[in-house]
Order: C-alpha cells, then structure tokens, then sequence
C-alpha cells in the first residue's frame, strides 16, 4: 500500500532555530496517526507545513502521489487536507450554521440548491452535537462547542486528510468522551492526524504514534511501543521509571 | 445572516423604493432635485460599502472609479457623440477595467498599506485628468451640452434635463443596484466575502483562493461606483477635476461610516443625513462644516457601527 502522505527531508528554519529538522514522515490511508512531544518539538510547525500555511525551507510533501510542496494552502484544502486549528478560530460573528456553510458550499460540485447546502450543514453540525445551536453566533457558544465546530468545518470540507492540532484541549472530561467517539466515526472515511497532549486520549486512539523532540522524529510505534520505549519516557516524561 | 427572514428583507427593500418613488410626487422642486442627487451618490456609496463593509477593505482611491465613470460616459458623449446608453455602458466599462489593474497591484498590501497605496492611484489618476487638459478640459472641467443627454426609445425621447426624468432614472438605477448588492450579500458570494473580512488566514483554510475573491469584490465596487459617475455625468451634464480629488475618495468613506458600514441600506441613510445636515446647517451658518463636524463626533462615540449598523444590533437582527 502506498503511503497517503509523505515528507522526505523536510526543513524549517526560524531565523537559527531549526523547528522542524529533516524530517521523513509517512502516513497510510485510513490510520489514525497521533503526533506527540514536549513543548516547541515542532509538531505544530511540521503540521503547518503539510497544509501549507507555511512554507518549507527545504525537502519536499507528497500527497497522493503528487509533490504539493509549493501549491498554496487553499489548493491542498481542495485535494483533501483539512487543518483545524490549535487556537480555536471560527468566525466568532457568523452564526455556526454560516460557519459550516462556508466550507460546505464550497465542496459541493453538483447542486447550485440551497437545499444542498443546508443538507451538508446540518449533518455536519449533527454528527458533532452542535444542530440546535445553528442559528446562534459562534462567538457565543462554549469553548467546548468552538471546538466542536471547528471539527464540524474540518468535516464539512470531506477531507481525505483531516489534521487535529490539540482538538480536547480545554475541553470537559465529558466532552472528551463524545470527541473520541466523534474522531473514531470520522477515521471510517478519512486519515487522521492528531496533535495531542492528553495522553489518555492518544493511547485511546492512535493506531500509531510519532513522537517529536527539537525538530526531529524522535520514535514511531504503536502505543503500546511508544509506552515501552526509553528514550521517549526521558524525553517526553523527563524521568525514567 | 444569509437564511433567515429572507421575505423580511425583500419587503423592506421594496418599501424604501416605493417610497421614493412616491416622494417624487410630494416634494417640492428643491429637494426633489436634491434628492435625485443624493440617490445618485448614494450608489456610489453603495459601491464603496461592497468593498468596506463586506470585505473590509478600506481604500482611499475611490474617487478614481467613480471618476473613469463620470469621464468614461462624458468623454464618450462630448468627443466621440455617443449615445446616452453606450456612454453609460462605455462609464461602467472604464471603472470596471480600472479596478481590475488597481486590484490586481494593490491587493498584494493589505492594512494601511492598502490605504496609501489605493490614495497615491486616485491622486495619480487625479492628475493625469489635469495633464491631458485638451480633451478632460483640465481644473476646469466639461459642460456635457443639454441636447446630447437624450434618451431615445423608438419614437419616444426622454430628455435627461427634465427633473421628473432624472429622477426616475436615478430611481431606476439606485433601485437595481440596491437589489444587486443585497442579492450578492445574501449569496453564496457574500458570505465568502465576509469571511475573508472576518478572518483571512482561516478562509484560506477552507479551500478559498482569498487573492481572486477580493479581485473580484474591487472590480464589482468599482464598476458600481463607475456607474454612479457614469449617471452623474449624464443626468447632471458636469465632468470635473474635482470628482477625482481626494475629498470624493473619503466622502463615501464617511456616508457609510454615518449610515452603517455593512448594511445594505446604509449607504442611502449616510448620503442623505449628510447632505441634509449640510443643507439645514449652511442654511444657518457659514461655519456649517463645523456643525457637520460635531455630528460625526457624536455619532463616532455613540453610534459607533452607525445609523443602520446600531439599529441592527439593538433591535432590528435580521436586517441584512
């Protein structure tokens, strides 16, 4: 089986910091894939780079099969790559329904209807719980439901590739059993890539695990590997049991 | 926003209409030719409003689009003897062609930048009307002369002059565009638009090419303010310098600001409270503009969205 996504020798520089170092990286189709690491390991950078919101200083993404290293951001949105944000930004003055509708009507190639796009919407806003709350503008709901939404907009865009940067993060513990629910649901049609610090949550999901350190991939395995493995427990947890 | 209570909003829109057209009847000679005039410019503010309010771009440059459209019609009329309606078509066309080169430039700025960059444009622009004096008439600017501002259909000619006939095509002209760029807010288009004024980064990353987008929603500013000069040129018969000078680029920054930047009916509120705050104050004092000063300062501090734009927040939510 060929690898969905691909990174061979992929660079970014920060004036002399090296966030992300040199790094080859594969995903297969239908995974769900956690990237775990300490703080300013890089993989936020890493996943910027692969949805293109920024630029490499060197090495080359393949996704697809397509070497999409210098395509602008939007054009990797249309071939599949969804990102969600870390730092939760919806349109805090559009209603929630508006929100999803964007990336909605977007991916719709058919229908010029206004029954389409509401049809995608409400199942969107359905699958995460959010239906009742259309109407409402997104600034106003919960942090938990931003987050929710966010997820909602990532979905509405049917990525193949959907990207979570940190998505529990300030979440209850109540809502992070419905998430976990949720991204299993979307793992039946897409690959996931899951930025996470919750580690509850990763040992729950992930098939595999990559983990960061200063740049670089440090270790990839499957959870139980990636619990076993020393060198991540001194990078990661900082003390050897 | 773009769901709810859309048999509302055509209801309202329709009822502003009517009632202009009604007041063309009551008013008496001096207003109704005010009026006439306020509509007319009320489209360019509409215009303006389509890239302010909608998109959030602010430019100081639109005394440019405004202006290819009053010379694009004038000069079509008094050098060349074109028609009535291919001068104006001929306006709207300039505008058009101009907005699309001074977007295609100053969309690489954003911010600031894109203020000064769209003001040095107009002023260029300003300045090329007073070099080629010869054919724009330079600092003095052109008569359109009176019979040339016919309209001919078959048999029937409607002369522009007649205050009943401008008014009606003022009408007919403010009305369209009202309905087109309340038809462009509600579509799919618009809700683009206010996304990208929202939060570009993150339209971006929903698949949305943002460059192409806001080209698109300057060449439509512009061709609205075009056909608002176009119409100025051809129901008014004057062609200035004075059009393309720096003070038209913020006078329908100002109307939208005062009528609600981002309502569909602003534009009209702004150009009307403003031209009759002028009106009744100069009527006192010759220190109007200092009158009209104090106004804005107060409707900045208690109406900061303004007229229409508070309205919205309070009581009225589904005003589009």
């Amino acid at each position: 089986m060929t690898p969905l996504l691909t990174t061979k020798g992929l660079s970014r520089n920060f004036g002399g910091l090296r966030a992300v170092d040199n790094v080859d990286f594969a995903l297969m189709p239908g995974e769900i894939r956690a990237v775990i690491g300490p703080n300013g390991a890089g993989k936020t950078t890493f996943v910027s780079l692969v949805s293109g919101r920024i630029q490499p200083s060197s090495g080359m993404i393949v996704f697809d099969g397509a070497d999409i290293t210098s395509q602008p951001a939007y054009v990797r949105v249309r071939q599949g790559i969804a990102y969600t944000f870390q730092i939760t930004s919806v349109f805090a003055n559009l209603s929630a329904y508006d929100n999803v509708a964007l990336p909605v009507q977007r991916t719709l190639s058919d229908g010029r209807s206004k029954g389409a796009v509401r049809a995608g919407v409400m199942s969107a806003l359905d699958r995460t719980g959010l239906a009742d709350r259309a109407l409402m503008p997104a600034g106003q709901l919960s942090y938990g439901h931003q987050r929710l939404l966010e997820v909602a907009m990532g979905l509405a865009l049917e990525p193949r590739l959907l990207i979570l940067d940190e998505p529990t993060q300030g979440l209850a513990d109540s809502e992070i059993d419905n998430f976990i629910t949720l991204v299993r649901e979307i793992a039946k049609n897409a690959t996931v890539l899951l930025i996470e610090h919750n580690m509850p949550v990763v040992m729950q999901l992930a098939d595999r695990i990559t983990v960061f350190n200063a740049g670089k991939i440090l270790a990839e395995g499957t959870p139980e590997a990636i619990r076993e493995n020393a060198a991540v427990q001194e990078a990661y947890l900082g003390t050897a049991p | 926003m773009s769901e709810a209570s859309p048999a509302k909003a055509y209801a309202l829109h329709l009822g502003v209409i009517a009632l202009l057209f009604v007041l063309s009847f009551l008013l008496p000679e001096y207003y109704h030719g005010l009026l006439a005039r306020i509509m007319v410019l009320a489209v360019f503010a509409m215009g303006y409003n389509m890239l302010f309010g909608y998109v959030g771009l602010l430019s100081l440059g639109h005394a440019m689009f405004f202006a290819a459209g009053l010379y694009g019609a004038g000069l079509a009329v008094i050098q060349l003897g074109w028609s009535v309606p291919a001068a104006f078509l001929c306006g709207i066309a300039c505008g058009a062609v101009v907005a699309l080169v001074i977007g295609l430039l100053a969309l690489r700025t954003t911010g600031v930048a894109f203020m000064i960059v769209t003001m040095m444009f107009a002023q260029v622009f300003y300045l090329l009307i007073l070099y080629f004096a010869s054919w724009t008439g330079g600092d003095q600017g052109m008569v359109v002369p009176q019979p040339a501002r016919v309209l001919v259909f078959g048999a029937t000619s409607l002369e522009l002059t007649n205050p009943t006939v401008r008014y009606m095509t003022a009408l007919v002209l403010f009305s369209i565009v009202l309905l087109v760029t309340l038809a462009i807010v509600r579509s799919r288009y618009g809700r683009v638009l206010v996304a990208i004024r929202e939060n570009e980064e993150r339209t971006k990353m929903l698949g949305y090419d943002t460059f192409s987008n806001k080209l698109a929603a300057v060449v439509v500013s512009g061709s609205i303010c075009a056909a608002s000069g176009a119409a100025y040129a051809l129901l008014f018969g004057y062609v200035g310098s004075s059009f393309a000078s720096v003070q038209y680029s913020i006078l329908p920054l100002l109307w939208v600001l005062l009528g609600g930047a981002a309502t569909t009916l602003g534009p009209l509120i702004g150009t009307l409270f403003m031209y009759y705050v002028i009106d009744i104050t100069s009527g006192y004092t010759s220190a109007y503009l200092l009158i009209v000063g104090i106004a804005l300062i107060l409707l900045v501090l208690f109406f900061p969205k303004g007229i229409l734009g508070s309205i919205r927040q309070r009581w009225l939510g589904w005003l589009p």
